[in-house]
């Protein structure tokens, strides 16, 4: 089977779309972004096969889909040992002889242990990446040692940050794929004769990779062949269009950057607009925020929805946001009426940016991680009301994937118009 | 009782100040079916408008009570304010009831907004006036007249009156009155600045921005009147310090109150200087043109937004702080202000040849917390007093 | 607006780059021994530059403008604008003032490592750019010495007055010539400044030749990278002088030359092989990464057919020559009609009119946080110019001398995506 596969390395995560050749979506992956850009493509695609191989799967079993949940949550556990595994020999690597070292044997075996309940029908798995999984359970683990056993928590600690990116930067910690999900097989209960069968007849079909596309916010290097590098605001207006196929006007709103985008019913980039080099507005901002009222990035927007009286902020600068809103708070207002505020100053920030671009044209889709806030999609859909009339606003689940959606297609469309197709 | 009048003149200044859709412009123009013109800072001649029956409406800027949907998209994030809050009233109405604006020489930025705003507004008139540099009577001074009659003809042409001798000088007196107040309102302040505290003065002064003149001058002199009897209010152990460098975008209100509660008596500003551009009065005798003319080139205040020719740039600074026997300088500038940043170093080396005591910091006019103003403003009062004393 | 950058000028070989350079040699080599010559220098500024009438006067141009360039280009001004920030200068205002202030403090040492004399004369040529006046109020502290201003009123209805000419002319006999005159000790020579203004219309119709060669289709230079080359002898010291006319005659052959057979521009990488893009700037360069930004270009098959920078010097290209019959009208119409002094609608025409003429494929503004002259604005003309062209515009942001607003990454990230989409927009569908 043939596939295209597009590529989005982002400033914190990096993804992965692959499509048929009638530019079908068959799967997607996701890693965070690391030093070593080629690790964090090759994840990216491996994940996006897996969850191909998942969906043929799927389409194999006649019957019993509920047995799918069991089979890639017991999948996910042999990858995760097979990375504890890296980990391990890592740890024991840098730890040498030093006193931590006796701690580290049994850190791990825990972990290891507990694994089957993490991933078991009741896991409480905040994150899906291994960084943020391990290291919560590591580091917890460690304190019990310091507290019970007198290990040194800092030494352990410390080799944990350095390992980890060890590992991450590792390719195939992970382990096979074919040999995780062959052990995952055998782990789910009850009678599996017909998952097996599945799972055989799915692995069996070969996934041949006959384009790739790649693409990333301002990476002066791309592990990618030149000709294959498309800008990824062309891939962000194909993604989105592809999405929702009337979509006239795109605003994304990332981490490090916010796009103001204009496509026509092709789905062409016909103008852009980008944050200049103040990062005001961003994503980013919002991570200050919530670093400063000690909350969780995902718990903002619901705050903000609760206020009845939201404040006027003037300053989105980064640099000044902690500082204002301290003395916000000491004023007596209240949290969820700055929040409100703060998230309407963002979108105001981005509205400028799609005047600039050319305004607000229906279709609308909005996209990137603030588009999943509640409180910036409310003050968003409101300004846009209030000055452009009627629109119809989408947004997707997947939008973190419309860059690499983009890409894909672009993969598939053929690489760049060749040289000297002028006119 | 006269307390009350003070605040009630206030709160009918501050209302003025505060009111972005100048409905007491509207209300001006609904009675007299005459024109009115926008300026932006620093200086207008206001005697010419006044003499072709023209209301005078200085805009300067929104303040932090307007929220900029608009006018951020026509800017850089490293422009001033100002032009995005007058872009923001251009574009919502606000300043629907002007039939122009003029924009005076003041920096880049507003000269390239005059011709923004002939694209976005083109059945406006919109002007940028070239205040000379040169300040020969044969040469700037023969320039800057063609400038005003270009102005009359072009005003006149779109339904105001041409100017006459007599009108001219009419309108001469009216601001020669109101120039004398603001004079005895600063001097006042100077001598007694616990009678006036600079927010109160700014708002009054404001207002003066929508006011006919006359009536502007009548609030004026009742708000001088009202502070002089008022005797509650008591001098405190504060720091007079002159401030500068305000002259274009305006601080927010709440900057004004937060120095003085920070310890500061501000004893001279930058502040509406239109209102004290010219310093003395305007002869009224003779060619009126002329003497306004030659009022600009002989009698107008040192500004960075105006060539020095002096030897020493800071040296009219230095000059204030020791007429108002002020003992620091606080250089308060709007972010990305050109010519107040520019000139600053120089200015700064002229107080510090004297040891005259300074600190700086800039704001913008919509600028929504002021802490670390005020610990800095406070600091630097404590540290003036303390000086003092030793 | 001249670079002396020799690994950039090694790219240029053509025998006028090589005459450029010795040009600018000798003239910063006589500027180092000018104390022991006794000859005089006059600081003064490119826009508004009266370079007939100073070397009427045998005085000798230093600008500070190009210094600072030039230290950008020299990987000088990072250490410069800190300087001066640390003693009191902002961060908001204009790096050029910053880098000279900078420069001056380290002991003023110029592009070719040599000390540059102490000026004269500060001539303040206030025109298209208010930063100016503040500028030589700075220097006049540093060195003490007289300044002599000249207000150049700005364009603000479009149009140039019977009364701004009058007073830049009246400015210019009244206040300039007797300023000279004091200078240097030697009174004004009219017929002197007639044949000088001859020359000078003579060396503005080869420039304004040169810069419209780019009409043609691919066009044999390019006019913002390559053009800020070209108008290196005109808009400095050699206004006027013969090495000017020598130099414009030789490079016109040279475009002549290379039109005929069929070359493309000269690029950091050698010729340009294959024009895809054609484009118009606004705006100025970034000077501390010219190189880079302009391989971005060059990388993309992009050439610039037009540039408002190079008119900031001067704006020949809609007929205005200096005109010897009259001299000091010519010379207030020149100052009156530098770029920078044309009000926004005007410079609104002037781009749309160069993406129509040199058929271009759509313009980029390079807005850099230095310049308000230039930029305060151009947001507005971005979108009045897709207006009136239907052709789509760019927006970078960098600045002119401070590395600190150069980001590579960003800029790339940008110029590339606005040429993908010029590019999938011409194919059609997502090609």
């Amino acid at each position: 089977m043939e596939y295209c596969v597009g590529i989005d390395l982002g400033s914190t995560t990096t993804k992965a779309v692959i499509i048929d050749c009638q530019e079908r979506l068959i799967g997607r992956g996701i890693t965070n972004s690391r030093s070593n850009y080629d690790v964090a493509c090759q994840i990216a695609l491996d994940e996006a096969l897996i969850s191909a191989r998942f969906g043929l799967i799927e389409g194999n079993l006649k019957q019993g889909h509920e047995r799918l949940e069991p089979l890639e949550r017991g999948f996910r556990r042999q990858q995760y040992l097979h990375q504890l595994d890296t980990l391990s020999r890592i740890l024991v690597g840098l730890a040498g002889s030093g006193a931590a070292a006796g701690f580290l044997d049994r850190i791990v075996d825990d972990m290891r242990l507990e694994s089957t309940a993490l991933f078991g029908p009741e896991g409480n798995r905040k994150s899906d990446f291994f960084r943020d999984l391990a290291g919560s359970r590591y580091l917890s683990l460690a304190e019990r040692f310091a507290r019970e056993d007198g290990a040194c928590f800092e030494a352990l600690a410390g080799l944990y940050d350095k390992a980890i990116l060890e590992v991450e930067n590792t390719a195939g910690a992970a382990g096979s794929f074919e040999e995780c999900l062959r052990d995952a097989v055998a782990d789910v209960p009850g009678d599996v004769e017909d998952l097996r069968r599945a799972v055989e007849q799915a692995v069996a079909i070969e996934l041949v990779q006959v384009g790739s596309v790649g693409t990333g916010y301002g990476r002066q290097r791309l592990p990618f062949p030149e000709g294959q590098i498309r800008s990824e605001i062309l891939c962000h207006g194909l993604g989105a269009h592809a999405m929702f196929p009337a979509t006239r006007t795109v605003l994304d709103i990332g981490g490090q950057d916010t796009k103001a985008i204009q496509v026509d019913d092709q789905g062409i980039v016909t103008s852009f607009q980008m944050n200049d080099r103040c990062a005001a507005g961003c994503g980013r901002y919002l991570g200050y925020i919530a670093d400063e009222m000690n909350l969780g990035l995902h718990e903002l927007g619901p705050l903000a929805e609760q206020s009845q009286r939201p404040v006027r902020i003037n300053s989105t600068c980064t640099v000044f946001a902690g500082a204002e809103l301290r003395e916000r708070l000491s004023l007596g207002e209240k949290r969820e009426d700055i929040l409100a505020g703060l998230h309407r100053a963002i979108i105001l920030r981005a509205m400028s940016l799609l005047a600039r671009s050319g305004g607000v044209n229906d279709e609308f889709t909005f996209t990137g991680g603030v588009a999943k806030n509640p409180a910036a999609v409310g003050a968003l859909a409101q300004l846009v009301q209030d000055n452009y009339g009627e629109r119809t606003l989408n947004i997707s689940p997947d939008s973190i994937y419309t860059g690499a959606l983009g890409a894909a297609l672009f993969a598939h469309r053929g690489s760049r118009a060749p040289v000297g197709s002028v006119e | 009782m006269i307390a009350s009048s003070v605040s009630t003149l206030v709160e009918r200044a501050e209302a003025l100040c505060r009111d972005l859709r100048l409905q007491s412009v509207r209300d001006w123009k609904a009675r007299t079916g005459g024109l009115a013109i926008g300026y932006l800072p620093v200086y207008v001649p206001r005697e010419l408008l006044v003499a072709q029956g023209i209301l005078p409406v200085g805009l300067m800027g929104a303040g932090a009570d307007l929220e900029i949907i608009r006018g951020d998209a026509y800017y850089q994030s490293y422009i001033c304010h100002l032009p995005r809050s007058t872009i923001e009233m251009g574009l919502d109405g606000s300043l629907d009831c002007l039939d122009g604006l003029l924009f005076p020489a003041i920096c880049d930025v507003i000269r390239n907004l005059s011709g923004m705003w002939q694209m976005l507004f083109p059945d406006k008139y919109a002007h940028y006036l070239d205040l000379p540099q040169n300040f020969d009577r044969e040469l700037g001074g023969r320039f800057y007249r063609d400038e005003l009659e270009t102005i009359a003809r072009d005003l006149a042409a779109r339904g105001a009156s041409a100017p006459t001798p007599e009108s001219l000088r009419e309108a001469i007196v009216l601001y020669n009155e109101n120039r004398a107040v603001v004079r005895s309102l600063y001097e006042l302040r100077a001598a007694e600045p616990w009678k006036i505290p600079t927010w109160e003065l700014y708002v009054v002064l404001r207002a003066g921005l929508v006011l006919p003149v006359t009536e502007h001058t009548t609030l004026l002199e009742a708000y001088r009147e009202a502070a002089l009897a008022d005797t509650t209010r008591l001098p405190m152990d504060q720091a007079r310090v002159v401030l500068t460098g305000s002259f274009c975008e305006q601080p927010p209100l709440g900057l004004l109150k937060t120095l003085e509660r920070a310890g500061c008596y501000i004893v001279d500003d930058d502040f509406i200087q239109v209102l004290r551009w010219i310093r003395s009065d305007v002869p009224v005798e003779g060619d009126p043109l002329e003497n306004l003319v030659n009022s600009l080139l002989d009698d107008a205040i040192a500004s960075p937004t105006r060539y020095s020719d002096q030897d020493e740039v800071g040296g009219e600074l230095v000059e204030r702080v020791q007429r108002r026997q002020a003992e620091g300088v606080l250089f308060c500038a709007p972010s990305f202000c050109d010519p107040a940043l520019l000139d600053q170093p120089m200015a700064v080396a002229a107080v510090e040849r004297r040891g005259i005591p300074w600190t700086s910091f800039k704001y913008s006019e919509n600028s929504g917390q002021f802490q670390v103003i005020r610990e800095q403003a406070g600091t630097f009062a404590d540290s003036i007093k303390l000086w003092s004393e030793a | 607006m001249k670079p002396l950058d020799t690994t950039v000028v090694d790219v240029l070989k053509d025998g006028s780059q090589i005459r450029q350079k010795q040009m600018i040699a000798d003239h910063y080599a006589r500027l180092a021994r000018a104390r022991e010559t006794g000859e005089k220098c006059v600081y003064t500024y490119v826009p508004g530059n009266l370079t007939e009438l100073i070397r009427g006067f045998d005085l000798l141009p230093v600008l500070p403008e190009i210094n600072a360039l030039q230290s950008g280009m020299r990987g000088k001004s990072r250490d410069y604008i800190a300087r001066a920030e640390k003693e009191g200068h902002s961060e908001d205002v204009c790096t050029y003032v910053k880098c000279d202030i900078g420069m001056k403090r380290s002991g003023n040492i110029g592009p070719t490592g040599e000390r540059l004399p102490d000026p004269d004369l500060l001539l303040l040529s206030y025109t298209g750019c208010f930063t100016f006046l503040k500028w030589f109020e700075l220097l006049r502290e540093e060195y003490d010495c007289p300044v002599a201003m000249l207000h150049v009123p700005y364009q603000g209805d479009g149009k140039i007055t019977d009364s701004m000419r009058r007073y830049v002319v009246d400015q210019l006999r009244d206040k300039i010539i007797p300023a000279l005159e004091e200078a240097s000790g030697k009174a004004f020579d009219l017929d002197r400044l007639r044949e000088s203004l001859a020359r000078s219309a003579q060396a503005e119709d080869d420039l304004v030749w040169v810069l419209q060669s780019a009409k043609n289709v691919p066009s044999p230079i390019d006019a913002y990278f390559g053009g800020v080359y070209y108008i290196g002898p005109i808009f400095t010291a050699f206004r006027g002088m013969p090495e000017a006319v020598d130099y414009y005659r030789e490079l016109r052959a040279e475009i002549e030359q290379r039109l005929e057979r069929g070359q493309g521009p000269v690029t950091p990488d050698g010729e340009l092989e294959s024009e895809r893009f054609r484009v118009v700037v606004e705006g100025p360069p970034n000077w501390t990464s010219f190189r880079q930004f302009w391989k971005m270009f060059a990388d993309e098959g992009a050439v610039v057919v037009a540039s408002t920078y190079t008119k900031v010097g001067g704006v020949y290209d809609n007929g205005f020559r200096h005109d010897p019959d009259r001299p000091l009208e010519s010379l207030a119409e020149y100052c009156l009609g530098c770029y920078t002094n044309l009000s926004l609608p005007t410079r609104v025409e002037m781009i749309s009119r160069y993406v129509q003429d040199y058929r271009a494929d759509g313009f980029l503004i390079n807005s850099v946080k230095s310049c308000n002259s230039f930029s305060a604005g151009q947001l507005m003309i971005l979108r009045e110019v897709e207006k009136r062209t239907g052709r789509p515009g760019g927006f970078i942001e960098s600045d002119l001398v401070d590395p600190r607003y150069f980001s590579a990454s960003n800029i790339k990230n940008r110029l590339e995506s606005y040429f993908q989409m010029i590019e999938q927009k011409r194919a059609g569908g997502g090609q």
